[in-house]
């Protein structure tokens, strides 16, 4: 009994520093437009906000991949195949018939005559309190069916290539990526994937931003928006990993023939891992059209299957919190805090060698390779951030200070 | 369609299709002897070709082709076997996966300083007079380079079996690709016969990377990651570790692709010419997992 | 024989190439009972096992659990021709049953390892909490949403008293590999018993055990034996164990039977002795 009131107030906790962190996000996202004169970091177009909806996205995207590599021991590499389909199935779904002409022009129009957008205004209006759920409903549906079709090819790949062993399944994975990203391309589909062109005017994150009559953004939701949705899927896989099925998948991680042994059908496991994970990669892609505006093929390369990849190894694969603290630490890094590296620096008349464009990735490669081969096991390893955690790295740190402190007595 | 079936145009689309697949079986053999040895999908190789291409651009505007060439063999050999030492020695116990993650990173630590250094521009391979030349075959014209591919492919071909299977290194290498367990326990150095396998790899790489690079238009940094990728399925569908395998499959793979790519363009199918190569891919891994020369392996329980 | 028989053999054969691992192997393990498997190393017991357990399809024969046909195979394709063993004719014309490992266990035979395969990043709660997943009654959206707790309640509840039951509720929140090698074959058969079997194969239970515990073992066996209502067939190396907990015996040399008997029979059987302490020059 003890226990069950002990893992009720963890729930509780959990959903208490969900909502408060959630709050914190709509406070920092409108402070600037509420007291004049903060600081240009908190200016809505400050890299600050792109850090925080692009790492929003990028950790579902990285939480799903865990799921598979770091939880059921799955080494697949089709992320960006999953993600490719989510984004279009997305745009394509939402884009508002009157903008189709336009966006299509090449094609001389769309092959769907139907836009969510368009469906929910007729039922809902398209002004005032009316079109703003309308709105939230041809997004929410959108990104729903972006999620079922990822999962749905998933299923029919997963059946011949799920019974592969480790590196084949990686390159198999990374091959049918690559094939999907051909086939979106492709000139025949044009009227319904607009070819190599991109797709837009779909609505976007920015679109979540609450506006006056006179179009004056009273609220900002822009950002808060991606990490709403994003927090519940992760919590939605946080779940499933510590459920029965979850348990069953890290036991065909550890030991496949066990597995078996006691019952656990691989294939039907793997399948689901497949399909779950593929599922929110597909929900991410559309987060990720949204964040980025448009989809277009040609941005879902391996390169970015990769780079999903070493923010799992970076926050330690097999740990969910560990996945979301790389993926903000990755992101701040290549977005943010290393950018200076890519500018041309003169202190007085003496320039800085090595400092122009492109040097940021490189020295962000060579940290990541010294992660990878003498910090294996990324920051987190197989653990989770829990309070008790927090707490002891607290208490680790406070005798630190005094006796810091103590020193300069002394 | 008469343009199509001209006895000039299917000899072009041949011979370019086979010179195209002797370039990806120099890549494809690097590909399957690692395979072979480790059990590890080196992805960096691509990349290692990819700056081969590079060096050999810079390289060449100092100095002559003649000595410039060797240079940058030198140079590639040198990469292939530091990459070796100072990513994938350290993980030699570590799990499989975190070797292929290892691999990954130096594809992407590759593949970003080369976009530093040539500031993400494309550049352009020199002119080999010897290789560029045009001539005339059964009324096609095409460039001496797809007349030398195929030919120098089979001499190195020859070469390399003659090593394998007549030298002592040969044999080591057979005997750490049948079972590495027991070859180090036997006394076979380890390390030694890695370190020849990346250092055949990366040699054969930088053949590869001068035939192909002057027949294709530009090197980006991303240049060798499809060929790589190319290579690589060309490996699998031969039989991952089995040479003659990965020879086979790379022709295969390149004259598809250039029938492919020869296709009328209202078709609008040329964009699968990447695609088609992992379609085949998925096919056999579905229907023969082992290649077509490939050993089967049980798991023992 | 109005005893009701557990698992039936049937000319189980199983060639890998040009090698018999397991030849014309039948046998019978009746309801109840402790029926052992021995043979000197390489002599294909751990084979017959996988063969059982649907890891291998034999390459023929038939094996019949609790009455019915659970696995019937015949050679096919390029074994066909290769095939050195007997009896292919007998099931040429029957359908080919290969069940997959899970859909065995499922049916009601569980197994533990030669080399132990216990989970290692999971404690040993975790360990028979996995077991108990097969028989849940849930599917992944009841699991995930928890909209089926009591479910989950009984399942942890259940594994608790297994524990209790074998002495490890002790150890419950340790990492099942930091366990003494003793208790980790012990963890081993608690695991296979939460999956609720009517059959138990052991595979080697008493091996790296000294004589003391080997004992306790046997003891053990014959102890889960009654509480669980199960069938057992072991392998085993240890003399001392099979011929005191045994109640039947099955000899195996290269893959083919040699003897059968009660203890007593087989301890004294010729051939067995020869088996096992070799055939001297001058006989």
């Amino acid at each position: 009994m003890l226990q069950k009131n002990e893992k009720r107030a963890g729930t509780l906790r959990a959903m208490l520093a969900i909502m408060v962190l959630l709050l914190f996000v709509i406070v920092l996202e409108n402070i600037s437009s509420w007291i004049p004169g903060m600081p240009a970091i908190f200016s809505p177009t400050s890299q600050l906000f792109t850090v925080l909806k692009k790492g929003a996205v990028y950790s579902l995207v990285a939480v799903s991949m865990n799921l598979l590599n770091g939880f059921t021991g799955l080494f697949s590499l089709g992320q960006a195949g999953f993600m490719l389909l989510g984004a279009y199935t997305y745009a394509i779904l939402t884009v508002p018939m009157a903008a189709k002409d336009q966006v299509y022009y090449l094609y001389g129009g769309s092959a769907v005559k139907f836009s969510l957008v368009d469906a929910f205004q007729s039922l809902f209006g398209t002004a005032g309190f009316g079109g703003a759920v309308s709105m939230i409903c041809a997004v929410l549906v959108g990104i729903v069916c972006a999620g079922l079709v990822a999962a749905l090819f998933a299923a029919l790949i997963g059946t011949p290539v799920l019974r592969l062993k480790s590196d084949y399944l990686a390159i198999a994975t990374l091959g049918f990526a690559e094939i999907l990203r051909a086939i979106f391309q492709w000139q025949t589909l044009g009227p319904i994937t607009n070819g190599a062109n991109m797709l837009k005017s779909f609505p976007t994150f920015a679109d979540f931003n609450i506006k006056n009559a006179a179009g004056q953004v009273v609220l900002r939701l822009s950002t808060f928006v991606p990490f709403l949705l994003s927090i519940l899927c992760i919590t939605v896989i946080v779940l499933l990993i510590h459920s029965s099925y979850g348990r069953a998948f890290k036991a065909i991680r550890d030991d496949e023939v066990a597995a078996e042994a006691m019952g656990i059908s691989l294939f039907k496991h793997k399948m689901l891992s497949f399909v779950i994970s593929s599922f929110f990669s597909g929900v991410g892609g559309a987060l990720f059209a949204m964040y980025v505006s448009n989809a277009q093929a040609k941005a879902f390369t391996s390169t970015m299957t990769y780079e999903i990849l070493l923010i799992v190894v970076i926050g330690g694969i097999g740990s969910i919190s560990g996945s979301v603290i790389g993926t903000f630490l990755y992101v701040a890094c290549s977005e943010w805090w290393l950018r200076f590296l890519d500018a041309e620096t003169y202190i007085g008349s003496f320039k800085v060698p090595l400092l122009r464009s492109g040097f940021r990735m490189v020295v962000f490669s060579v940290v990541i390779m010294i992660i990878v081969l003498f910090f294996s096991q990324g920051i987190m390893g197989e653990k989770e951030l829990t309070w008790a955690g927090i707490g002891g790295l607290l208490k680790k740190l406070k005798p630190k200070k005094k006796a810091a402190s103590a020193g300069k007595e002394g | 369609m008469e343009q199509l079936l001209s006895t000039e145009y299917i000899v072009s689309i041949l011979l370019s299709g086979i010179s195209l697949g002797g370039q990806l079986a120099l890549i494809a053999i690097g590909y399957t002897m690692v395979y072979g040895i480790l059990r590890l999908i080196n992805f960096a190789h691509g990349d290692v070709f990819m700056v081969a291409g590079l060096l050999g651009i810079y390289i060449s505007a100092a100095l002559p082709m003649y000595i410039a060439i060797p240079i940058v063999i030198a140079l590639t050999i040198g990469l292939g076997f530091f990459i070796e030492r100072a990513a994938y020695k350290p993980l030699r116990s570590a799990p499989r996966m975190s070797v292929m993650i290892s691999a990954i990173g130096v594809s992407y630590l590759l593949q970003n300083t080369a976009t530093y250094v040539t500031g993400g521009q494309p550049m352009t391979y020199p002119a080999i007079n010897a290789l560029t030349k045009t001539i005339n075959i059964c009324g096609a014209s095409t460039k001496l380079v797809v007349i030398i591919t195929p030919v120098l492919v089979l001499v190195l071909i020859a070469l390399l079996t003659t090593l394998i299977n007549h030298t002592k290194i040969g044999m080591a290498m057979r005997a750490v690709s049948k079972d590495f367990e027991t070859s180090r326990l036997m006394g076979i150095k380890i390390n030694n016969v890695i370190s020849m396998t990346f250092v055949i790899g990366s040699a054969l790489a930088v053949v590869g990377s001068i035939l192909y690079f002057t027949t294709y238009p530009a090197i980006t940094p991303t240049a060798g990651a499809m060929p790589g990728l190319k290579s690589f399925v060309a490996a699998v569908f031969g039989g991952i570790g089995s040479i003659p395998g990965a020879v086979i499959g790379a022709f295969l793979i390149g004259i598809c692709e250039t029938i492919i790519k020869g296709l009328p363009s209202s078709w609008n199918v040329s964009v699968f010419s990447d695609a088609f190569t992992f379609a085949l891919l998925i096919v056999i891994l579905t229907c023969k997992p082992t290649g077509l020369f490939g050993e089967k392996a049980t798991d023992k329980v | 024989m109005d005893e009701k028989m557990v698992l039936r053999m049937e000319h189980v054969t199983m060639q890998f190439g040009g090698v018999v691992a397991v030849n014309d192997l039948s046998l019978d393990v009746p309801e109840g009972k402790i029926v052992a498997l021995i043979g000197p190393n390489g002599a294909g017991k751990t084979t017959a096992f996988n063969c059982i357990t649907g890891v291998y399809q034999p390459t023929n024969g038939r094996v019949e659990f609790m009455g019915k046909t659970m696995i019937c195979s015949h050679p096919t394709g390029k074994m066909k021709k290769n095939y050195l063993g007997k009896d292919a004719e007998t099931y040429a014309n029957q359908k080919i049953v290969d069940p997959a490992p899970d859909h065995v266990v499922e049916l009601g035979i569980a197994r533990t390892f030669q080399n132990i395969r216990l989970w290692k990043s999971m404690t040993v709660f975790e360990n028979v909490l996995v077991a108990k997943h097969m028989r849940a009654k849930q599917n992944v959206f009841s699991a995930t949403f928890r909209t089926n707790a009591k479910e989950e309640a009984r399942m942890r509840e259940e594994t608790m008293e297994l524990l209790k039951e074998q002495g490890l509720d002790q150890y419950c929140d340790e990492i099942a590999t930091s366990l003494p090698y003793g208790l980790q074959r012990r963890l081993e058969i608690a695991r296979a018993l939460a999956t609720e079997p009517k059959l138990l194969l052991l595979d080697e239970p008493a091996a790296g055990m000294n004589p003391q515990e080997t004992l306790e073992l046997a003891q053990y066996i014959q102890e889960i034996r009654d509480t669980h209502h199960l069938t057992v067939f072991l392998i085993e190396h240890h003399m001392d164990l099979v011929m005191k907990i045994s109640d039947y015996i099955y000899v195996i040399d290269f893959g083919s039977e040699i003897a059968r008997g009660v203890p007593k029979e087989v301890q004294h059987n010729k051939r067995v002795i020869e088996a096992y302490l070799g055939v001297a020059e001058d006989e």
